[in-house]
């Protein structure tokens, strides 16, 4: 185990990737002698050259559609965008093609391709730069969906997608990159896509949380805790595939499930997993759903209004209580 | 000099296509064929020219109006057929009728239904062959249409900057479903946009097969020597119209009777005779044998098997051997 940050946890897989395999290259607005704006390229450019490391210029569609043609003829390109706020410049390519190709052509083709980068709140980026889209990419059959929490996932679930055959959007959180945790030295360390995490055992009610917020409903899990309340945390880690087994079974056990993200709450991935959880756990429910989100509201630049829009630990706690009628 | 070898296997594409379309028309007339069959009669010239080029190695990305590209590139009307019937045969098996023929085993990165979707893919195709050394090219074709969407300035310019062997083949048919180019494009010839990003551009009459060869060639040995891209516009006229239920109503009779009497066949056959390098006889038997294999294509899709509803899910995802990820 070594102690990484998050962003170091992704530059590490990136080199150990392409150390292992010379199909894999990464290409992004910024990525070579600036590393990424974030640093999750840095060195790359030093160690595997211009040819593997490339600069694009701002052409959002055509560096994802780039990507797509080139792991249709065999590549394993990651591709960086600078915020995933931007993947709707390149929702053309993403959506009409990356997940379209294989089924479109009857399985012939593969698209090992990654697309990555961070968004949501925490720099005061407003509208356009402080977005959480993931769950909008849950709506697109043919792309699976990565949303890590701590370093360890990062580099797990990073190593899996990189080797993965299939288009897959891996959303980095901007204000988890200077967050420390132990990786695996292990340079075979993967995690499964759809394979939830059990951020914390409870009894009382089940708490669904990804990126930014698995760390917020922890410190929520902390304060119900201080009010005799306990509460079973998740990560699903990934949101396609998605580990409902994982849930549905915390669910059963606890009888209650309030799920909490940065995204709009309206149909966010915090709706689609409560709705499942009551398809699939009706029986054993002993309170509606609660769902957690953004208020339908651009992301304002102001920190206080920022707050205002995205749930707070306080908003959590509060909702587990109404859960629990108390 | 084109060889008379050269010259009568592009004949012989050309007919292909054209009696292919003209079957598929009948089926669609008599609804054995379903969806939109976008006809390419009157422009089988630049297809057939082009890819009689290339190597199977080599790449193309094809439109919405793909049946001759297609076909050209891996010559092979039984699954051409199959697929426009939505057959298990077909190239796609099924899953991406006239609109999505590809043939990944012969180069054929897909036909794409999005005006301008197939260059970025292009680029990364010619990206991928450049990445691993070799010299083969990647031909995209799409319309005049696409020469206004973001993905052509941004194709253009990356496959520039970075040097691709990619080759830009715009088929001018002079409309946009109805709209004239002159109402759309901000330029008489759209290879002048060539001169934007740096690179050779050329107008040639896309009816005529000998001027077409010695472009395509020209541009295809530059892209081989790692020269980079070329713009090529092919002008040329759509017969038929948009698609099988076209109206028309943005174009007169006469109009569509002239360019009739261009006819791409008829003067490739009338060069082939005057210049005494096929006898009359040759190029009979070359349509004999054409009307010879549309009909057994014909035949084989209609008696095709239909895809099984049960694989309906089949490649959504690509399953991975040693299952690291659903």
């Amino acid at each position: 185990m070594s102690v990484k940050t998050y962003a170091q946890a992704i530059k590490d897989v990136l080199a150990e990737e392409m150390r292992r395999d010379k199909a894999v290259f990464v290409m992004g607005e910024d990525i070579a002698e600036q590393g990424g704006i974030f640093g999750c390229t840095r060195g790359l450019l030093q160690e595997f050259g211009p040819e593997r490391v490339r600069n694009t210029p701002i052409s959002e569609n055509t560096i994802v559609g780039a990507g797509v043609g080139a792991a249709t003829a065999g590549m394993r390109p990651v591709v960086e965008l600078m915020y995933m706020d931007f993947a709707y410049l390149a929702m053309d390519q993403i959506l009409n093609q990356a997940a379209k190709v294989r089924y479109m052509f009857g399985g012939k083709a593969k698209v090992p391709l990654v697309v990555r980068g961070q968004q949501g709140i925490g720099r005061g980026n407003a509208g356009q730069h402080s977005q959480s889209v993931e769950g909008m990419f849950m709506n697109i059959p043919g792309i699976k969906v990565a949303v890590p929490a701590t370093p360890a996932d990062a580099a797990g679930l990073l190593r899996t997608a990189i080797r993965d055959d299939n288009p897959i959007l891996f959303f980095e959180h901007k204000a988890l990159y200077t967050t420390k945790g132990d990786v695996p030295d292990d340079s075979e360390f993967m995690i499964p896509f759809g394979k939830a995490s059990v951020v914390r055992s409870g009894t009382d009610v089940t708490i669904v949380a990804s990126l930014l917020y698995a760390g917020i409903a922890l410190k929520a899990a902390v304060e119900l805790e201080k009010l005799g309340i306990s509460a079973e945390v998740i990560d699903p880690r990934t949101l396609v595939p998605l580990d409902m087994d994982t849930i549905v079974q915390s669910v059963k056990k606890t009888g209650r499930i309030v799920t909490v993200h940065e995204a709009h709450r309206t149909m966010g991935a915090g709706t689609e997993i409560a709705l499942a959880a009551v398809e699939q756990a009706f029986a054993y429910l002993d309170a509606p759903p609660i769902r957690l989100g953004a208020k339908p509201c651009t992301l304002p630049f102001n920190l206080g209004l920022e707050n205002a829009v995205v749930p707070q630990v306080a908003d959590i706690v509060q909702a587990v209580k109404t859960s629990l009628c108390r | 000099m084109a060889s008379k070898e050269l010259l009568l296997r592009i004949y012989h594409t050309m007919n292909q296509i054209r009696l292919f379309e003209e079957a598929a028309l009948h089926l669609f007339e008599e609804n054995k064929l379903r969806g939109s069959v976008h006809l390419y009669i009157g422009e089988e010239a630049i297809a057939a020219s082009a890819i009689s080029l290339l190597r199977d190695t080599d790449y193309i990305t094809s439109t919405h109006r793909g049946h001759g590209h297609g076909i050209a590139k891996s010559n092979d009307l039984k699954k051409a057929m199959a697929e426009l019937m939505g057959k298990e045969t077909g190239f796609c098996r099924g899953r991406g009728g006239s609109m999505h023929i590809a043939d990944l085993d012969k180069g054929n990165l897909g036909a794409n239904a999005i005006v301008g979707g197939g260059l970025p893919i292009a680029v990364g195709g010619g990206l991928a062959l450049k990445m691993k050394g070799t010299d083969r090219v990647c031909v995209t074709f799409f319309g005049d249409g696409a020469s206004n969407q973001g993905t052509f300035h941004e194709s253009i310019n990356l496959a520039s900057v970075w040097k691709l062997p990619v080759i830009f083949v715009c088929e001018n048919n002079g409309f946009g479903i109805s709209v004239p180019v002159k109402q759309s494009t901000s330029v008489v010839n759209i290879s002048d946009r060539a001169q934007g990003y740096g690179i050779p551009g050329e107008t040639v009459d896309g009816n005529d097969v000998i001027a077409l060869l010695e472009v395509f060639e020209k541009a295809i040995a530059r892209g081989r020597a790692g020269e980079g891209p070329t713009l090529i516009e092919c002008k040329t006229y759509r017969w038929k119209g948009h698609w099988t239920g076209d109206p028309e109503v943005y174009r007169t009779r006469e109009e569509v009777a002239a360019w009739v009497e261009k006819c791409p066949i008829k003067r490739l056959n009338d060069y082939l005779l005057e210049q005494g390098i096929a006898t009359e006889n040759e190029l009979n038997d070359i349509k004999a044998t054409v009307a010879n294999e549309v009909e057994e294509a014909v035949d084989f899709a209609i008696n095709s098997p239909e895809p099984d509803p049960a694989t309906v899910m089949d490649d959504v995802f690509c399953e991975m051997q040693g299952g690291v990820s659903r």
